[in-house]
């Protein structure tokens, strides 16, 4: 079997402070990263997908049209973003990268079928660096989702 | 334990199938199926699974996966253009799926022993595109 992976970047800003706990505690667990008026990354995301071969292209997915899927879902609505006001998903949950990885995967998941109508390829899983040393990856089934 | 050893070759290709129209390929294949043909710098991590041999504490000899490498992957590819020059090529799409499968068919009956086996094939064509294989496995969960 193959797996095809491809890589990805966007530069987005965040906080990590949880509703749950107190200032103080915020800070001992989050510290710089619990600053109030939040700070970047350049993220690097690589999204993986795995099945046979298609006989006429000699190839296990259309990277076009990863590409496409990915631009839409992830790299355009997160670029240059605040991700604790501009996306949903971290209104209520703490940016860290253990939950955006999860974030990326769901919504990938979620719009897999459409692009990718049949059996294969198959999403496999995303990895994502925060900066060069500090890296969070997911499998897809790993993950709760109406789709597979 | 697995043990990976990188290689480099650069090479031009064309993507493109003579059983598709040219229009067909350009929807296909996009700026690869170019029919003048394109380059690139491709990097190969080769994955040796096994565990260490009791007197030499290696899995495989570097040395003797290198001059495989040399032998297998360097002398066919490197500066060719794999259309033209590197069979399978002249009847298959060299895709970076289609290179890390002839790589691995190359490699696997230098590498495999009753102590360890060819565990990965990584072709990168470029830093953001890269395909894994890890043989002829079914493509289950």
């Amino acid at each position: 079997m193959f797996r095809v992976t491809r890589r990805y970047q966007f530069a987005a800003s965040h906080r990590l402070h949880s509703p749950q706990l107190s200032d103080a505690e915020n800070q001992r667990v989050y510290g710089k990263c619990n600053n109030p008026y939040g700070h970047g990354h350049n993220y690097v995301l690589e999204v993986s997908a795995r099945g046979p071969l298609d006989p006429m292209s000699g190839r296990a997915i259309d990277p076009d049209a990863l590409d496409d899927l990915v631009m839409e879902r992830v790299v355009v609505p997160f670029d240059r973003c605040n991700l604790n006001d501009e996306v949903t998903a971290f209104l209520f949950t703490v940016p860290t990268s253990e939950n955006l990885a999860v974030e990326i995967c769901r919504r990938l998941k979620e719009s897999w079928d459409a692009v990718f109508p049949g059996e294969w390829p198959k999403l496999d899983g995303v990895r994502i660096a925060e900066t060069p040393r500090n890296i969070f990856e997911i499998r897809a089934n790993e993950i709760e989702s109406s789709h597979r | 334990m697995v043990i990976t050893r990188k290689v480099e070759f650069s090479a031009s290709h064309v993507c493109r199938n003579p059983d598709m129209s040219d229009r067909d390929n350009r929807d296909v294949f996009g700026a690869e199926a170019n029919p003048l043909g394109h380059g690139h710098n491709y990097v190969v991590e080769v994955s040796v699974s096994g565990q260490p041999d009791a007197v030499t504490g290696m899995v495989m000899d570097l040395k003797d996966l290198k001059e495989l490498l040399n032998r297998e992957v360097i002398e066919p590819y490197d500066h060719r253009f794999l259309n033209f020059e590197t069979p399978p090529f002249d009847r298959t799409v060299p895709t970076p799926e289609n290179i890390a499968r002839d790589i691995w068919t190359r490699l696997e009956p230098g590498v495999a022993s009753r102590t360890r086996k060819l565990h990965a094939v990584r072709v990168y064509e470029t830093p953001d595109l890269f395909v894994d294989y890890f043989g002829e496995s079914p493509c289950s969960e």
